[in-house]
């Protein structure tokens, strides 16, 4: 049976780890995700899980053992923030290069410095091309959710691909909500067993993980990495429906409120949809015709889905929680991509414009977002966005 | 070289799912000095043999008969070891080799 708990995302994702019962953890903590370490680390001094548990001495160390422990043939997660998903910078390449399907939190944080722990999404945007794929969660339910399609998703043999699902620091990952947790046999029997294809320690098949690769080889390995991504989307589409015929919550590439009918509409991903939703119920009661898009999956990107839900509209404001410094306009990766997307799927010319906000945690209300929907109606009447990039909350 | 196969042809991320097949990659086009062997004042010591890091001294009912230059990526050391009063191998360049009859 499935029940209600009242769980913070960390908390919900630790949960989904206990049903999980992963055969390595290898993990440091680091503010907002600790608390997902500590809590499972009880449930391995408890005796509730057969989880390996290791201890290591820096991030780094963390996606290396991982990254060792999944050529073994195990079944492995860890957890991330911030400076720890940077200090993990070389070997996410390692673990997305040698095609093993590790499974990672992150909680979003911004980058130091000056240092800060709140929620921006420069962590894991800094590493969109390390190779893995990247989920966002709205609230901890989706949190939990990712937690367990991350891993069938990543494991698919079409794939077999690192998987790091987002949710964000603090507001996701310490506010509390209501979380249905499903029935742990059912997590388990959703999950299956995972039969890695070149365990190291199948003696009777050696293989060699991470040799040399020159000039005459690596260009084909990357090739093969580009054909994994291509197959990803299709694996979570369909993991997706599977988990919502399983346990009544479906998921896909994107959600939308309110868009089918609208004339404008906000892109932007994580919690902020929450709260964007929200604004689009209070406009829509003014009578303006305005809806949301969320994205749930940031890579591989969903350039084709994404410009058709979004094709209809006459304006489309794209809100970033983090800055591609030196990008055209200083703007955020979400803009960009989809500024590109448009430009190969898009028919016709719909004007665009970014906001970039909530950087280092700053608050972001509903009347803002507000303000945001009335530029974008501005802008479908004029043609053109008033400006490019807007930061959005920063004091002049 | 040997052929060289297309990305879908080959194991994913570069793993080596046969074992001992570092043979079949030929690591002579790396070489800089060619290792010149004079069969003539070898004393068949074997201390070559021991030392090569790459297996390239090819040995046959336990006499030394040449190097092969299909692996040898020419580091010296089989010319470093042998025997200061033999010194049958000489590092020469490969820029210079093409006037030397290669035994």
């Amino acid at each position: 049976m499935s029940e209600f708990k009242a769980l913070g995302g960390n908390a919900a994702v630790a949960e989904a780890m206990r049903q999980i019962d992963p055969d390595v953890v290898a993990a440091y903590p680091i503010t907002p995700q600790t608390e997902v370490v500590q809590t499972f680390a009880d449930f391995v001094a408890d005796g509730l899980v057969r989880t390996e548990f290791v201890t290591v001495e820096s991030e780094h160390s963390a996606m290396s053992a991982c990254v060792g422990a999944s050529a073994a043939g195990a079944r492995v997660m860890t957890a991330t923030s911030s400076a720890g998903l940077a200090f993990m910078w070389e070997i996410l390449y390692v673990a997305a290069s040698n095609r093993l399907p590790v499974a990672m939190m992150v909680a979003n944080r911004a980058l130091s410095a000056p240092i800060n722990i709140h929620c921006d999404h420069s962590d894991s945007m800094g590493a969109r091309d390390a190779g893995w794929v990247h989920l966002f969660a709205e609230n901890p339910q989706e949190s939990y959710d990712n937690a367990i399609q991350a891993l069938r998703i990543g494991e698919h043999p079409d794939v077999l691909l690192p998987v790091m699902f987002m949710h964000d620091g603090f507001i996701t990952s310490h506010g509390l909500e209501r979380v249905e947790v499903n029935d742990d046999a059912e997590v388990k029997e959703f999950l299956g067993e995972y039969n890695q294809p070149h365990s190291l320690l199948d003696w009777r098949n050696p293989v060699t993980y991470g040799p040399l690769d020159f000039y005459d080889y690596y260009f084909e390995h990357k090739r093969q990495q580009v054909k994994a991504m291509e197959k990803v989307k299709q694996v979570i589409i369909d993991v997706g429906r599977e988990f919502g015929a399983r346990f009544g919550r479906t998921y896909g590439l994107l959600e939308t409120h309110k868009l089918d009918d609208a004339d404008v509409g906000v892109v932007v991903l994580a919690s902020t949809a929450g709260t964007a939703r929200m604004a689009v119920d209070n406009l829509r009661e003014q009578g303006l015709k305005v809806g949301l898009l969320k994205p749930r999956v940031f890579r591989p990107f969903p350039a084709e889905e994404l410009v058709d839900a979004l094709k209809h509209l006459k304006a489309i404001a794209v809100m970033d929680r983090s800055i591609s410094f030196g990008a055209m306009g200083n703007a955020g990766p979400l803009f960009l991509e989809l500024l590109a997307a448009f430009q190969v799927y898009g028919n016709g010319r719909i004007p665009m414009s970014n906001y970039v906000f909530g950087l280092g945690g700053r608050d972001i209300v509903p009347s803002q977002i507000e303000t945001v929907f009335h530029d974008a109606l501005k802008m479908a009447e004029t043609g053109k966005p008033e400006q490019l990039v807007t930061f959005l909350g920063v004091r002049e | 070289m040997p052929d060289l196969k297309g990305w879908k042809d080959i194991p994913i991320g570069g793993m080596i799912v046969e074992a001992g097949n570092a043979v079949e990659y030929m690591t002579g086009g790396w070489r800089a000095f060619r290792p010149i062997w004079d069969g003539d004042r070898c004393i068949h010591c074997l201390q070559c043999w021991i030392m090569c890091p790459d297996s390239s001294i090819i040995v046959e009912d336990g006499k030394m008969t040449g190097i092969d230059l299909m692996h040898c990526k020419g580091c010296g050391i089989c010319a470093e070891v042998c025997p200061d009063k033999v010194k049958c191998i000489d590092m020469v360049e490969e820029a210079k080799t093409a006037e030397l009859e290669v035994k």
